[in-house]
């Protein structure tokens, strides 16, 4: 069962690999260490002697942006201590891709295209999940401001659940499940407080230029307009790396290489995309155990 | 103490002077937010469950729980007296504590009682008792009505299905985990 499962994970990161190829985007490698991180309040590091493990690889492929670098794409490992759950493992597999040209929306539809094109290649084939394959395919995905799947699921409205400092459960609880059940459901404009590295939307001041994306209520990626004004980012990273240390958690000096570089880059955008987790949904895995060779349990 | 992360199904923690136990649980964690520890509990002397969803920054108590061996000594009403084998101390637990395990429970039988706070809460009966059949009709031989069953009563009142061949006065084995029939015992 295994072997089957990590047959079906090879020949998915092959189909990966060869739509990002075709569509121009370069393939990169760059260090899984850091001696600092971008400062996220609610993500824990591991340490590596005096440096870190990412938790993505944010910085330094914006980074190669800045260098020049038009379209890049990346599939490495991330490690995020004490996250483990059934869709969770502290060391985990992320697709992470970036571009110079094109802002969040541009970016939904090229998600679109990339997800549809990984499900026509197995349509029909013994042991995925039909069911997944077939929602895939739809083809007019849902687009849905996080305001109006509040209003829609939750019982009370966005602006009180910030408010009330209670987000996060009603998302989980009520809003979540709902999601992407009938086809994919892409959540946008987050509150700029929820999106630390996303450009602030030009409509509306509110709310930062980030979207998710739940297929039968499972998030799969994460992408977003780059906030690319260097004043503001720094600002941000203060912000919240206040939250984390609060909660003792130490990311390193402010990454200022990262900083200068950003100031370089006009506009780009970036999605990152769990890949075990898109895994488990085309293979119709119940937990992220089955897609793995080895869960830290197993070690 | 506990914290959130140490949460996960089976672990029983003491909520408002009461014991639970975790009989769910799921972690969670939104994109950029924080983490949650969703859990369904269970209250592990009234039985009641609720859910709940906890923060990681949320502290538990360990629930003081205790297991120990005893026998059953002797009903008397409502009232189910048993013995610390160790200590020889006596503890009581009324009926209503005792509703999965009356049915498969004998004077003198070895039981797991368990404590909360040094008051018992519930009772674990081995996976498997011996009792005697006490009431049973004889096999009609060339019974027609293509049943390979029948049913029979125990020592303790208990009805079950078994096969025709289980005969009165004889002991039987039951799994009191789904309180069916597994084999004749002879002794």
């Amino acid at each position: 069962m295994i072997l089957q499962r990590l047959q079906q994970r090879a020949a998915l990161i092959q189909a990966a690999r060869f739509f990002f190829i075709a569509h121009d985007y370069l393939e990169v490698e760059t260090p899984i260490r850091l001696p600092a991180l971008i400062p996220e309040a609610h993500i824990r590091p591991l340490a590596s002697a005096s440096w870190f493990l990412q938790t993505s690889p944010e910085l330094c492929m914006k980074r190669l942006l800045a260098a020049g670098a038009p379209r890049l794409f990346q599939i490495c490992k991330c490690f995020r201590e004490g996250e483990r759950g059934s869709r969770h493992l502290p060391e985990f597999t992320m697709l992470e891709w970036y571009r110079l040209d094109g802002h969040y929306q541009d970016l939904m539809t090229e998600t679109q295209a990339f997800l549809q094109d990984l499900a026509a290649g197995v349509q029909q084939e013994r042991g995925y999940d039909q069911e997944i394959i077939g929602l895939l395919l739809q083809p007019q995905w849902q687009r849905w401001t996080l305001h109006e799947a509040f209003a829609c699921h939750a019982p009370i409205s966005l602006e009180k659940a910030l408010a009330d400092d209670c987000f996060e459960e009603i998302l989980v609880e009520h809003v979540e499940p709902q999601l992407g059940l009938e086809r994919p459901c892409f959540l946008y404009d987050y509150p700029t407080a929820l999106g630390s590295l996303a450009k602030t939307s030009a409509e509306n001041p509110e709310v930062a230029e980030r979207f998710e994306l739940y297929i039968q209520g499972v998030e799969l990626a994460n992408g977003f307009s780059e906030l690319t004004d260097v004043v503001e980012q720094r600002r941000r990273f203060a912000q919240e790396a206040t939250l984390a240390r609060a909660q003792g958690i130490w990311f390193g000096e402010v990454p200022e290489k990262f900083l200068t570089d950003l100031a370089t880059i006009e506009a780009a955008c970036g999605i990152a995309l769990g890949l075990d987790r898109l895994v488990m949904l085309l293979t119709g895995a119940l937990i992220i155990d089955e897609v793995v060779s080895f869960t830290p349990e197993h070690l | 103490m506990y914290t959130a992360s140490d949460l996960r199904k089976g672990l029983k923690i003491e909520i408002d002077g009461e014991p639970y136990i975790i009989t769910n649980f799921e972690f969670s964690k939104p994109g950029k937010g924080q983490s949650l520890y969703r859990c369904r509990l269970k209250n592990m002397v009234t039985g009641n469950a609720f859910d709940k969803t906890y923060r990681s920054n949320e502290k538990f108590k360990k629930a003081p729980l205790d297991e120990r061996k005893m026998q059953f000594l002797y009903q008397q009403g409502d009232e189910y007296h048993f013995m610390d084998t160790k200590s020889f101390e006596q503890y009581m637990i009324t009926r209503e504590h005792l509703e999965d395990v009356t049915p498969f429970m004998v004077d003198n039988m070895e039981v797991d009682v368990l404590l909360f706070h040094g008051n018992p809460i519930g009772v674990t009966l081995p996976n498997f008792v011996n009792l005697t059949v006490t009431k049973s009709d004889p096999w009609v031989k060339g019974d027609t009505s293509g049943t390979d069953t029948k049913p029979v009563t125990v020592e303790t009142g208990y009805e079950l299905q078994v096969p025709p061949f289980v005969v009165e006065g004889e002991k039987i084995q039951i799994d009191t985990r789904t309180g069916a029939y597994m084999t004749r015992v002879k002794e």
